[in-house]
């Protein structure tokens, strides 16, 4: 009977110690291949990220969204790179020895990936100032670019410190209106903007998170003093636009357009996420009559 | 029941879905409010909710709805088949390409009227491909087939116009198109699709006569003078009009066609000039009780028109297909 408990304990510690072995050889491994040579990012985000920290030659290849002008803010870099789909086969064929993917997009392509071996990094979409930072600082340590991370975190806190500026005890009222009457609520990177902006935002203030729907109507009863989203020009049309060119909208905004923000500064984080505080924060100055400083 | 009983109750009932309907909305206001809003003397924000948001929902609903109960028992009379209504037969799924490609293109963006009108001529196609596939005397199974191939068809099309619509929203307004919504529609909507939809209705109802006529036989009604030829003339314009304005600004709202003439034809004895001016307001309120459903049911969802006369219009649909074959057999 002790013989077979000792027996078993004896065997479990083993595993133990081989599983301990294998975390530290796991922690081995990472740590040889600290330095990939060949990257593949097939987010918008990863690929925004990437471009900004990487070495010379060490980026391959980005999502073709990174070259899309309405989304993001590094156009003419991603020129420089192969694009690709965010599709498997494609990134097979690139053989990279690293792979940057979103938490939430291709996840199809993401697994078809690891299972064939590949080494995929997955990125959560920023949600907050200090995701932000997270994010550059893991980016930087996968890159093996832990000082150029430190740069741009400091260049994020430097834009971000000009961009807020002015802040009065008097917080205007904005509410977030995007296609299809979407906002967001508490929690999600763009509320932290309009609070950093010195603003109150709508979304959150009804009790909404994440992204969700604000009708029109509870924006105009709401009667803010600031309507922001994505002013559209020479976008292909859709009905989730129709929102934009409604007549209560258009009453309400008193013939002045909406204060635009362009989604690429928020879609995802990174240190040109200050500009939309500092669209924003040039919006609440006109509204309280505060001079530039 | 008598038939003026009938039309009040009916009035009655429309008007008042049509002040409850006004009455819901996100933005929760109080009906004195609300009231004062809808007259343009009470607050400005009250004012813009009540005027320009719900009203033109309210009336969309109506004009939405008395086009699809309308056109239900014209089509069900005029082809003498139970099954007929503009969804079922096609129409509206043909009238929702016309306007897809309108707005998607851009073009209803320059130009606003070309949105019922694209409709309405991709209405005209899928009624004169109807007629000529299945003619007038088709049984009731080769009317649906032609139908559902038609539908098929314009539903296909209209889904490869919006994957290849270089919009990311495109794709997703394929929802939209195939089930219908009122959401935030605006009093533009409301002139542009109003005229063509009264006009159509108004053909419509003219047929009532020439339909009674028809319901006789056609020998009795050639000896009453009716012209098949210009029945079927003013039965596709006016279908074509109505529907397909309906359609451009509300998406394809399945089943109220079906359904409302169905439960109202017992109630003025089959007989088809009654039938139409009660259809077209069980359809009006059919349409805004559902409207006013969504909103209840699941607020801040945005829930489809067209789920919600589905789960009441399918069973129905399913209950007479088997009244059909039992009268095959």
């Amino acid at each position: 009977m002790w013989d077979v408990l000792r027996a078993e304990t004896l065997i479990l510690r083993m595993g133990m110690r081989l599983l301990a072995v294998a975390a530290v050889m796991g922690v081995c491994s990472v740590h040889v291949m600290a330095v990939p040579k060949r990257v593949v990012s097939m987010n918008l985000c990863t690929d925004q990220l990437a471009m900004l920290m990487a070495d010379e030659g060490q980026l391959v290849s980005v999502s073709h969204l990174a070259s899309d002008p309405a989304s993001s803010v590094m156009v003419t870099q991603a020129q420089r790179y192969a694009v690709n789909h965010g599709l498997a086969e494609e990134i097979f064929v690139m053989a990279p020895d690293m792979v940057f993917a979103g938490t939430y997009t291709s996840r199809a392509s993401v697994a078809m990936l690891k299972r064939l071996g590949f080494r995929v990094e997955q990125f959560e979409p920023a949600s907050s100032f200090e995701d932000i930072e997270k994010h550059i600082l893991r980016m930087g340590e996968l890159l093996g670019r832990p000082q150029r991370a430190k740069e741009l975190i400091a260049e994020f806190h430097r834009r971000l410190a000009e961009a807020r500026g002015g802040e009065a005890l008097k917080r205007p009222l904005s509410a977030l209106h995007y296609a299809n009457s979407y906002t967001s609520g508490a929690g999600t990177l763009a509320a932290e903007v309009v609070d950093a902006a010195g603003l109150r935002n709508l979304g959150s203030e009804l009790g909404l998170t994440g992204t969700s729907r604000l009708p029109l109507e509870t924006i105009i009863i709401s009667n803010p003093d600031i309507i922001a989203g994505e002013r559209l020009a020479g976008e292909a049309p859709a009905l989730a636009y129709e929102t934009f060119q409604h007549p209560a909208l258009k009453a309400i905004l008193g013939g002045e357009p909406m204060t635009g923000v362009a989604d690429k500064y928020w879609v995802c984080g990174g240190p040109f996420t200050a500009e939309a505080v500092a669209i924003l924060n040039a919006a609440r100055r006109k509204v309280v009559g505060q001079a530039h400083p | 029941m008598k038939f003026g009983l009938l039309v009040g109750l009916l009035v009655g009932l429309v008007g008042v879905l049509f002040c409850v309907s006004l009455g819901v909305g996100p933005a929760g206001l109080d009906p004195v409010t609300a009231f004062l809003g809808l007259i343009g003397i009470g607050n400005r924000a009250a004012e813009l909710v009540m005027q320009e948001i719900r009203l033109p929902r309210a009336m969309l609903a109506i004009l939405v709805g008395a086009t699809l109960g309308l056109s239900g028992a014209v089509l069900q009379g005029y082809l003498r088949n139970p099954l007929a209504d503009p969804g079922v037969l096609g129409i509206g799924a043909s009238a929702s390409l016309g306007a897809v490609l309108a707005i998607y293109t851009g073009l209803a963006a320059l130009f606003p009227l070309a949105l019922p009108l694209a409709a309405i001529g991709g209405a005209l196609i899928a009624v004169s491909a109807l007629l000529l596939l299945a003619g007038r005397h088709a049984t009731p199974l080769m009317l649906i087939l032609a139908g559902i191939a038609i539908s098929s068809l314009a539903t296909a099309f209209t889904s490869l116009a919006l994957n290849l619509s270089p919009n990311p929203f495109a794709a997703l307004e394929i929802v939209f198109w195939m089930l219908g919504s009122l959401t935030d529609r605006s009093m533009l909507h409301v002139w542009l699709s109003a005229p063509f939809i009264v006009l159509g209705c108004v053909l419509l109802f003219s047929l009532g006569r020439s339909l009674d006529a028809l319901s006789l036989g056609p020998d009795v009604a050639a000896s009453m003078g009716i012209r098949p030829d210009r029945v079927r003339l003013v039965a596709v314009l006016g279908t074509t009009s109505a529907v397909g304005a309906a359609t451009a600004v509300s998406g394809t709202i399945g089943f109220v066609g079906l359904v409302v003439p169905h439960l109202l034809r017992p109630l003025v004895g089959s007989q088809p000039s009654r039938l139409l001016p009660v259809s077209a307001l069980g359809g009006a309120a059919a349409v805004q009780a559902a409207d006013i459903a969504v909103r209840v049911i699941a607020p801040g969802r945005d829930l489809k028109l067209g789920v919600l006369t589905a789960i009441v219009g399918a069973p129905f649909f399913l209950w007479l297909i088997l009244e059909q074959r039992r009268r095959l057999v």
